[in-house]
């Protein structure tokens, strides 16, 4: 491949890696430590990098005093089905971007990157006062549809590249059977796109059970409220409580990493699919 | 995020599924050829869920919002929201701390993406020969792609905490300081701090990016460069990188638009603090929406907006890849 490696080169290489490693994963080990420290100990010198005493104080004070699984729940629900529903609905324009062509194309491709451009910012406002008038300010169907919106562009484009990699004489072949066109795109597309699909899942879920700034200006009530607005709640006061901080961010952390690592392959192909082959 | 959106666009003219679907089926491709009306209606039906969630929830708060950045638009009194026409502008330009707010957003955005670059590639290319355990290797340092910004910038505030912060103790222990530094609290060290959390955060898609494309290099073409007897910085820079330019070229624009516009980890870190020093133009933004000027927020937000526009068209001219480079 790229000539022969030398021992030094070696040397160097796994260094490099292994430095890189360890920075990656040391601040996740560090919350993590944390969270399991009984809430005295953290600040207790010198810092203790394994728990002299092991302790879930902090995650039943979430439990307890705060109402975290609420938010929990909340965050599940809204999550799943935006990113359920985004991807859905992203599955025919897709379908149609990588099949199709029609003079509307590359300006509909164009409005897809200008979502990415827009400063969200901007749009807040005008957001509440829309959902207000629909009175779904507050709600979890009405987060649900913002972020079916806000899913939809980039999951187009991810879609697309995997579309435009199985042959199209699957599709016509199952339509010369006398199949229409959207039966087709159900029978024979869909299972073999199920890698594209579940990853393009993922990413949404990912993306709205992380997103923070939308939340924090639909959702009021504490019923309401997603884990993103809830840890925007503890950093607003002046002192923040770092035992529960560091146990809450772990419960958040937790559920998208494990999907990512499920699915990082695919994932990565998504992302990539179409950007090399230009 | 769309690097795939501007990249396969260019390719789909003349992209395999119109090539076979002018080949062969007659039947099918013949059909669709002549009723072109049923055409367009099956391309509008299938388009307009997505079409009507965007514009809906998407582009008309957008376009509502922009509009506002022309009005006296104030939470605080909404009696009067008449137009005022560049005085939200003007406002903007003449508040003292703008110049620092643009500084830190140049250093912010150029301090995040070199690094990010430049780790990013080694990264990539030293994945790119396959080892025992690259994939776990490579699960594990694409991990943070899962953490909301936000988060980060919580994470690392903790890191970097003056009393408690791992930071302090770690450099103490590794005698490189007498006394912890109160990293958030001086404006220097808090920006050097939100960077290293930025790197963190974005070294990731670099290394994805680049070592797909990587991946996409013909063997053929490092072989003839060892039998010329190329030197390896050389083999670099003469087939590597011209090899994957335009994805290189991509991959950058699109970070900059993305970190340009990534309020959440300073949001969570330093929410801008101390005194304002860490704030780049859209944390900048959201504090003046959270004081209830909408019309100036909105402002701003349309500064980003043709910023980041002029400089996705100065990038994609400058970059554009030469006819020939590749042959």
């Amino acid at each position: 491949m790229i000539g022969k490696e030398s021992v030094a080169g070696r040397i160097v290489k796994f260094a490099f890696l292994g430095v890189w490693l360890l920075f990656t994963v040391f601040p996740l080990y560090w919350i993590t430590v944390t969270s399991l420290k009984a809430p005295g100990d953290i600040f207790h010198f010198p810092l203790a990098y394994w728990p002299e005493r092991f302790s879930l104080e902090n995650y039943s004070g979430l439990f307890g005093t705060a109402d975290f699984g609420t938010y929990l729940t909340n965050s599940l629900i809204v999550s799943t089905v935006a990113g359920a529903t985004a991807t859905a609905i992203s599955m025919l324009s897709a379908y149609v971007l990588a099949r199709f062509e029609f003079r509307t194309k590359s300006a509909l491709l164009m409005a897809a990157l200008v979502t990415q451009m827009i400063p969200s910012f901007i749009a807040l406002g005008p957001l509440y006062l829309l959902m207000t008038d629909l009175k779904l300010v507050d709600n979890r169907f009405g987060l649900i549809l913002v972020y079916i919106a806000v899913c939809i562009p980039f999951c187009t484009v991810m879609l697309r590249g995997f579309f435009e990699n199985i042959p199209d004489a699957l599709e016509e072949a199952a339509m010369i059977d006398g199949l229409s066109r959207f039966t087709a795109l159900f029978r024979v597309l869909l299972p073999v796109m199920r890698p594209g699909i579940v990853a393009a899942f993922i990413f949404n879920f990912v993306n709205c059970w992380n997103e923070l700034f939308l939340s924090v200006t639909l959702m009021n009530s504490d019923s309401n409220k997603t884990v993103p607005t809830a840890l925007n709640g503890f950093i607003s006061g002046f002192n923040i409580d770092w035992g529960s901080m560091s146990a809450a961010a772990v419960l958040t952390i937790l559920p998208t990493m494990l999907l990512f690592a499920f699915a990082s392959r695919h994932i990565v192909q998504g992302l990539t699919s179409g950007a090399v082959k230009g | 995020m769309s690097v795939t959106s501007t990249s396969t666009a260019k390719t789909t003219g003349s992209g395999r599924g119109e090539a076979s679907r002018k080949r062969g089926l007659p039947q099918g491709g013949g059909r669709r050829r002549e009723f072109t009306t049923r055409r367009g209606l099956q391309i509008a039906a299938f388009m307009a869920p997505a079409a009507v969630f965007v514009a809906v929830f998407t582009y008309y708060p957008m376009i509502a919002g922009g509009q506002m950045a022309f009005r006296n638009w104030k939470l605080t009194d909404l009696t009067d929201t008449s137009w005022v026409g560049l005085k939200n502008f003007r406002d903007v330009f003449a508040d003292p701390a703008w110049g620092t707010v643009l500084g830190n957003t140049a250093v912010w955005v150029v301090g995040s993406i070199v690094p990010q670059l430049v780790i990013g590639f080694a990264l990539a290319l030293w994945l790119r020969r396959r080892f025992r355990f690259r994939g776990l290797y490579q699960a594990l340092i694409f991990f943070p792609w899962a953490i909301s910004g936000f988060l980060i910038g919580i994470l690392f505030r903790w890191l970097f905490n003056s009393e408690f912060g791992v930071v302090n103790d770690l450099l103490q222990k590794a005698g490189l300081i007498d006394e912890p530094i109160a990293w958030l609290a001086d404006p220097k060290t808090a920006m050097v701090a939100v960077l290293i959390a930025n790197i963190w955060y974005g070294v990731t898609f670099f290394a994805i990016m680049i070592l797909a494309a990587l991946q996409s290099i013909p063997d053929e073409l490092y072989e003839a460069a060892a039998l010329d007897g190329a030197s390896k910085s050389r083999t670099l820079f003469q087939i590597t990188i011209p090899y994957i330019r335009t994805t290189l070229a991509l991959t950058v624009l699109l970070r900059v638009i993305w970190i340009f516009n990534f309020p959440d980890l300073i949001f969570g870190m330093t929410g801008g603090g101390p005194n304002n020093e860490t704030h780049i133009v859209t944390t900048w933004m959201i504090k003046i929406t959270q004081q209830g000027d909408y019309g100036r927020a909105s402002a701003l937000g349309l500064l980003v907006v043709a910023a980041l526009l002029v400089f996705a068209v100065f990038f994609l001219m400058a970059t554009r890849e030469k006819k020939g480079v590749r042959s």
